[in-house]
């Protein structure tokens, strides 16, 4: 038996000593559709895989009471000795630092809120989304949000961010 | 010294004045052996830190005058215990929101590279899950020919890997940046950990699923609260990354991200991501959270730099290291600990005098590539005040920088990714404090 293990290994792995796919066929099942729709949910930069929905800066004023408000605080500078910081002003704000809009909703909707992550409907997202950046001062409080208007944002950081150029120090 | 400790210091507990090599151990809880050694073996308590908690991972037994003189207990059972008088502990960051921490890696207490399991800092952002790993999937999906989902005994039939490597917070060090802050090398260094790994290659499964065009990224997702996710390059996934399932021999601790996590060598701790459940092959990354907030450096000029991935060559000397005390002038082996998410590191150096000289230190061998490597420096104090900084190079030819070379080209915004080099002071007692130099 032995042996025919060491064949069986050596009729796997390609020149360089490292497993190739094709020599194993049975591990591993084809993943069904319902599990990737299910998990698949994440928010690229870029709106890919926003979700259609739609809401509104007043729908997310009431939604933010509710649920954000005790650890980002009424004005969303966040609260004294909370963790949840601000969420508009100076600092990594997500209005006043994050590059990509997008990124918001992919967050929001994974992380948020902190004791119950992934409760929140794609509308109430949508409507945070449409009230925190309006507090920010960077969206209309007039206007809805959607995967349109949130892929289409403008961050005013955008263009500060730049790619690891170290080593930087000799 | 006690006068000017930092505010910091009373939430870690203080040492005592310890007597060296006893110094390699800067813990009250040890130092509380020595002076009650009987009282111990009297009424079973510990004195340990902050009251009498018991000793974590050990068992309590009577201390006999005479071991000799009769038998002692069974042997504690199916998993072994540590010794009663072994209190070395990781140090909790103390946090206000209960799912949110960290704990640090007590460095002076640990020897030789490999950091015990138990000791092994760890960053948590959403509590700890706990997951049956009958029930754990990883879904490989996206940019492939064959989207798959593996059960962790699919993953056990694969060709197993088995290397070294340290994981470093991007984090470790971000408050000494601006001034000295932490008291002891706990604190300044002690989140990065160097452990044995062991797991499927990355590129093992990559081909399994067989790759598209345009295959250039991959989006890794946590079964944690928040579903941590990070964007990995697809030339570290298939260069040396892999599905870890075990750490020094045994399945991953839980906060290490049991059943299953990635780790990729060198990078980052936090692109090592834990309790993998997914990983969706893209064309382009993804841009998430993490990687335009917490570990992205805000310079002082206002830019912020993303996907600073590599650790840069860093070291520290842990013995003597700050809250210790050399008892005497004499002759002692100083003692650290170097690495590089480059490569491997190819020289340490030791300066006794804030970096005007150096000389060269032993390195311990082995000598890995991305892992801890222990050095060691004859060095003979003459009672005179003295600062104490090790200096590392990787093969890459890179040399560590001083902190103020740092700060010079970053500022002090940045919070993560000081490598720069630590300096402890030694005054004329041998008090041994941590200094800017």
């Amino acid at each position: 038996m032995a042996a025919l293990g060491a064949l069986a290994l050596t009729a796997c792995s390609d020149e360089s000593g490292a497993a190739t796919g094709e020599q194993f066929p049975e591990l591993g099942s084809p993943a069904p559709h319902e599990l990737i729709a299910a998990w698949d949910t994440d928010v690229r930069y870029d709106g890919a895989g926003l979700p259609p929905g739609e809401g509104t800066r007043d729908q997310g004023a009431l939604v933010y009471a509710e649920h954000c408000v005790a650890c980002h605080g009424e004005t969303l500078r966040g609260v004294e000795g909370v963790q949840g910081g601000p969420l508009i002003g100076a600092g990594q704000t997500v209005t006043q630092h994050w590059p990509y809009a997008p990124t918001f909703f992919d967050y929001v909707r994974r992380a948020m809120p902190f004791n119950a992550p992934g409760s929140l409907s794609d509308d109430e997202i949508y409507g945070l989304a449409a009230y925190i950046f309006a507090e920010g001062g960077i969206y209309p409080a007039d206007r809805p949000m959607n995967a349109a208007t949130l892929t289409a944002m403008e961050m005013p950081n955008r263009d500060n961010f730049v790619p690891d150029p170290r080593p930087d120090v000799k | 010294m006690k006068d000017e400790k930092p505010e910091v210091l009373d939430v870690i507990g203080t040492a005592e004045d310890c007597d060296c090599k006893e110094g390699m151990f800067p813990d009250p809880g040890r130092r509380a052996l020595l002076l009650g050694g009987a009282a111990l073996a009297g009424t079973g308590l510990f004195a340990g830190r902050a009251g009498a908690e018991a000793t974590q991972g050990a068992s309590q037994h009577a201390v006999l005058d005479d071991p000799t003189s009769q038998p002692g207990p069974a042997s504690g059972g199916g998993y072994g215990l540590r010794s009663q008088f072994e209190t070395v502990s990781r140090w909790e960051f103390p946090l206000p929101q209960p799912g949110v921490s960290g704990s640090f890696t007590p460095l002076a207490g640990t020897h030789g590279t490999i950091t015990p399991s138990g000791l092994h800092y760890e960053v948590h952002r959403g509590g700890v899950p706990t997951i049956d790993p009958a029930r754990h999937k990883l879904l490989i999906h996206g940019k492939v020919k064959r989207a798959k989902v593996f059960t962790m005994a699919d993953l056990y039939r694969f060709p197993s890997v088995t290397r070294t490597a340290f994981l470093e917070c991007a984090g470790n060090g971000g408050m000494e940046y601006a001034r000295p802050s932490m008291p002891h090398v706990q604190g300044t260094h002690g989140l990065t950990s160097n452990s044995e790994w062991t797991g499927v290659a990355l590129s093992t499964l990559l081909r399994e699923v067989g790759l598209e065009d345009g295959a250039n990224w991959l989006l890794g997702e946590g079964s944690d609260a928040g579903m941590h996710t990070r964007s990995i390059p697809i030339d570290k996934a298939m260069d040396d990354a892999i599905l870890a399932y075990a750490q020094n021999g045994e399945a991953i601790r839980p906060e290490q991200g049991y059943p299953l996590r990635l780790l990729l060598p060198g990078f980052e701790g936090n692109m090592s991501i834990k309790w993998l459940r997914r990983l969706d092959v893209t064309d382009k990354p993804s841009f998430t959270r993490p990687e335009v907030t917490t570990y992205a450096d805000t310079l002082a000029d206002g830019t912020t730099r993303y996907f600073t991935w590599e650790m840069e060559a860093k070291s520290v000397i842990t013995f003597p290291s700050g809250t210790m005390k050399l008892p005497i002038p004499g002759t002692y082996e100083v003692t650290g600990l170097a690495w590089s998410g480059r490569g491997k590191i190819t020289g340490v150096e030791v300066s006794a005098d804030g970096g005007k000289t150096w000389a060269r230190a032993n390195l311990v061998a082995p000598v890995l590539s991305m892992a801890h490597t222990r050095f060691t420096f004859g060095w003979r104090w003459d009672g005179k005040p003295a600062i104490l900084q090790s200096r590392a190079t990787d093969e890459t030819g890179y040399v560590q920088p001083t902190i103020t070379a740092l700060v010079d080209v970053r500022g002090v915004n940045s919070k993560d990714h000081n490598n720069g080099i630590q300096s402890w002071a030694i005054d004329a007692e041998g008090n041994v404090t941590n200094v800017h130099a």
